[in-house]
């Protein structure tokens, strides 16, 4: 017996575009609210760590027994910067942000004094400090997203050179697609984006290029195959999605197991950076094939193809010498 | 000529071999195989910047001025005995220092933080020191006279028949630990491998001499220089005689005028490392404030290499003063307390001034020139930003992440040979010699592995199960039209060949252009990814092909494929 799965499936892909677009445009939707609504409830379009704004962030051991709600009631009840568990049961994070005028360490001064002077808590351990200055977020924030837009760009210019413009295009309408689909994630949960998630973020990127490529790829060859132009470009779309179909859901199921490995035993520290990167395989093998497949046939629909461009423009330049001539 | 199976299988094993190789010696070197970043070993991390809050200086200038300490901060954090510290310029004004596992963080912070001292001074003659050497000996056998007689017990076992010379070498104290408070906890004072040798030598000689060293445990390490105004120490008792030194009862009866201040660097005659100890006047008559500029240039003429300065105003008046009395002596030039240069004086320098350092390198002048403009920096660095990363919790992540990751690799192999069978081992295979050509990698481009850099090994990873996967699933496409074993896998590599080459190339390009323009977790990431992308390119290509060249050998072309 042999695994074949998917074999000579023939989902009509491109036909349930318009469902797709409308799912996209929702969720985008909602990415696009939930980001809003941050910047009302917590004053950013998203959950910045101290990576990005600066400040402090402590991590302390405290007794077993101590809940997260006495942590927050020792640092100042409603007023306390925002706490979370991590890691192990006892331990927790305590993330003060920058204060204008007020040196990191006071602040972490301060909140050391606030546990110690806590009755509900005793003997309690300082495992780690971190002080970060709020220019070097923005920075590194501007710096990656020049680095992703000349690599969108370069990615343009090889694509065009080694299949056709608008695969290109479309292959970059994809992962832009993802990237806020992703960012809409991240809105919505506020995971707090540190490092670690920008990684991921990255990474994302990568894999839907290589998931959308895979599948422009028998696109192409299709395409080149003897009679490709001429057969009707939704039809051969959905050919082409649908034989490599059977790699697609492999690559991404062995890809989704090594994540739930690491989400399931890979404690704390690398949670959040797991969940974003399953989010991303999944959105991203979604988008190869209900975004990238769709704008390659959009975009031909509308501006055509190659072929056609030429032959206008041989047509064109016949009516000119046609028109040239009883001169 | 790489695709006969002989010339393959040698390339294969040639490539897996410098892997294994760079994996042994980094082993060797460090105990782990792949160096870890902060994030997974913990550690410190500090970005400093020249503190410029009103931002009067340019981007030049400010660019230049952490130039100038780059070499100063490293050699200063070489005192902390930290291992492969990492002190790098990021972008054009940000100096990053990274010290994985230290644990002084105080100490850490002091020594990168305070700003360069330059100092100029005047070299005296060894004679001026020559009536205190005896006072210094008997104030260190007066101040660790009763440690050492507590700690006889403890070190017992290396001179066992001798205990009496035991004495002596507990003044030999660890070099590792604070040279500045040898006194704190001396029971920890371990002899050192070079105090041994040094007792062999000691045993070697005659009684007599042993004696008297017992009672000169400073002097004894001297030794006389060619040149007046400085002592010569081998190496290996520079780290005791500067704690001896540190010590403030020695201090205090060294002369009031005079202090006792080592070259920065060891210098080697007839094969052997040395120190120089300079005998200095105490009080240094110029001091960095008032250098201006330095530059290294070579001298056509002489082919000498050059230090050229230029003083303020008020400082050349200084130093004409001084020089103009001192033609014939040296002066030395004293950095953070150590000296980096003691050149003869050889006329009256006024403002300008130039310093030959006859036919060394230029690398050693640009080196010195670095230091002048260094102790003559304008604003001095600040630390922008500092991490502690605690190592437990750092360990703690590390094997939990481990561990998962061998389970998700142990995934990938059963998924593989249960889709794939006996294909699926051979791909398993080729993907164990892709994790030997990624840890290779890492190691031979002495490449930090941070967490970043694994979501930049998982992607990679993926992409190297998906060359695997088109190729497979083309293989079996070709078999379903009906092709012969041998033609199905030709054109099942053949077909698949455009799909890997476009998804890598695009990726790479992706990862160098975010390894150009990012800085720090973003180039980790970049860095793993180029690596594994190459990996994975190399394996699913040449190593799978290989592989099933060798097992396709013997088969005629009605056999199966097992697939």
């Amino acid at each position: 017996m042999k695994f074949w799965i998917f074999r000579n499936a023939r989902f009509p892909f491109l036909e349930w575009r318009k469902k797709a677009y409308v799912f996209s445009a929702v969720v985008l939707s909602i990415g696009v609210l939930a980001m809003l609504a941050n910047v009302v409830l917590i004053g950013n379009w998203q959950s910045y760590g101290v990576d990005f704004t600066g400040g402090t962030r402590i991590l302390v051991e405290l007794p077993e027994g101590v809940t997260e709600a006495e942590l927050r009631e020792a640092l100042g009840g409603a007023d306390a910067p925002p706490v979370s568990r991590f890691g192990a049961e006892n331990e927790f994070t305590i993330r003060a942000p920058a204060e204008e005028g007020v040196a990191a360490e006071v602040v972490a001064t301060r909140i050391r004094d606030q546990i110690a002077a806590s009755p509900a808590i005793g003997e309690f351990e300082v495992l780690q400090t971190e002080f970060v200055g709020p220019t070097i977020g923005a920075e590194l924030q501007q710096q990656a997203l020049l680095a992703i837009l000349i690599s969108f760009f370069a990615t343009l210019i090889y694509l065009a050179f080694r299949f056709e413009f608008r695969f290109g295009l479309a292959s970059i309408i994809a992962t832009v697609h993802d990237i806020l689909l992703t960012l809409g994630f991240l809105a919505l949960f506020r995971v707090e984006i540190s490092l670690p998630t920008v990684a991921a973020v990255l990474t994302i990127i990568g894999y839907s290029l290589n998931d959308t490529i895979v599948v422009f790829d028998r696109i192409r060859e299709n395409l080149n195959k003897k009679g490709g132009r001429r057969e009707n470009p939704l039809t051969l779309i959905n050919r082409s999605i649908n034989e490599v179909l059977p790699r697609t859901v492999l690559t991404s199921g062995t890809t989704l197991a090594v994540l739930l490995a690491l989400l399931i035993l890979g404690g704390a520290v690398i949670r959040d950076f797991t969940i974003v990167l399953i989010l991303g395989v999944v959105i991203g093998t979604y988008s190869s094939i209900f975004v990238a497949a769709p704008a390659l046939l959009e975009i031909q629909k509308k501006f055509g193809t190659k072929e056609e461009a030429e032959r206008k423009k041989k047509q064109r330049s016949r009516k000119k010498k046609k028109e040239a001539i009883p001169v | 000529m790489f695709s006969s199976i002989r010339v393959r299988i040698i390339l294969i094993l040639a490539v897996i071999g410098f892997s294994g190789w760079y994996l042994y010696s980094n082993y060797q070197q460090s105990g782990s195989i792949v160096k870890l970043g902060l994030d997974l070993q913990g550690g410190m991390h500090l970005v400093l910047e020249v503190d410029d809050p009103e931002g009067l200086m340019s981007l030049e200038a400010r660019s230049d001025a952490i130039d100038r300490s780059e070499r100063i901060i490293r050699n200063r954090i070489d005192e902390l005995g930290v291992e492969e510290p990492i002190v790098q310029k990021v972008g054009q004004d940000r100096l990053i220092v990274e010290l994985a596992g230290v644990d002084d963080e105080e100490r850490a912070r002091e020594l990168v933080g305070q700003t360069a001292m330059l100092e100029w001074k005047l070299v005296r003659s060894v004679s001026q020191v020559q009536a205190a050497l005896p006072r210094i000996d008997r104030a260190i056998v007066a101040t660790l006279g009763a440690d050492s007689l507590r700690a006889i017990g403890r070190d017992i076992e290396v001179s066992p028949e001798e205990s009496d010379e035991v004495a002596d070498l507990l003044f030999r104290t660890d070099p590792d630990q604070d040279p500045a408070d040898p006194e704190e906890d001396p029971e920890e004072a371990v002899v050192d491998e070079e105090a041994e040798a040094a007792l062999q030598e000691l045993e070697a000689e005659a009684d007599l001499a042993a004696e008297e060293l017992a009672l000169r445990p400073f002097t004894s390490l001297l030794l006389t220089s060619e040149g007046d105004g400085e002592f010569l120490l081998l190496n290996e008792d520079f780290a005791l005689a500067r704690s001896f030194l540190a010590m403030p009862e020695v201090q205090a009866v060294l002369p009031r005028e005079i202090s006792l201040q080592f070259h920065w660097e060891p210098v080697a005659i007839g094969g052997r490392l040395y120190r120089a100890l300079y005998v200095l006047e105490r009080n240094p008559f110029i001091t960095g404030e008032m250098l201006e500029d330095a530059s290294a240039t070579r001298d056509q003429q002489f082919n000498q290499a050059i230090v050229q300065f230029q003083l303020s105003r008020a400082g050349g008046r200084l130093f004409g003063d001084v020089t103009g009395r001192h033609i014939g002596d040296r002066i030395a030039i004293v950095l953070d307390n150590e000296v980096v240069s003691a050149p003869v004086v050889r006329s009256r320098i006024g403002a300008r001034g130039q310093i030959e350092l006859g036919q060394q390198d230029m690398e050693e002048a640009r080196d010195l020139a670095l230091v002048l403009r260094a102790g003559a920096l304008p604003a001095p660095l600040r630390i922008m930003e500092e991490r502690t990363v605690g190592p437990s919790l750092g360990q703690d992540s590390i094997d939990q992440g481990m561990r998962a990751g061998l389970i998700g690799l142990v995934l990938i192999v059963l998924i593989m040979i249960a889709y794939y069978r006996f294909t699926g081992v051979l791909a398993v295979l080729a993907l164990s010699v892709y994790v030997m050509l990624v840890l290779g990698g890492l190691a031979a481009l002495n490449a930090t592995l941070t967490l970043p850099g694994i979501a930049g090994l998982i992607l990679s990873i993926g992409m190297a199960v998906d060359a695997n996967v088109l190729i497979f699933e083309r293989i079996r496409e070709e078999l379903a039209e009906g092709r012969a074993v041998r033609t199905a896998v030709d054109e099942g590599f053949g077909h698949a060949l455009s799909a890997i080459v476009d998804a890598n190339i695009t990726t790479l390009i992706t990862a160098l252009i975010l390894f150009q323009f990012g800085t720090g977790p973003v180039r980790g990431f970049a860095v793993t990814l180029s690596i594994g992308i190459i990996a994975s390119f190399f394996t699913a290509l040449y190593v799978t092909r290989s592989l099933y060249l060798v097992y396709l050998r013997g088969k005629k072309a009605q056999d199966t494929l097992s697939i």
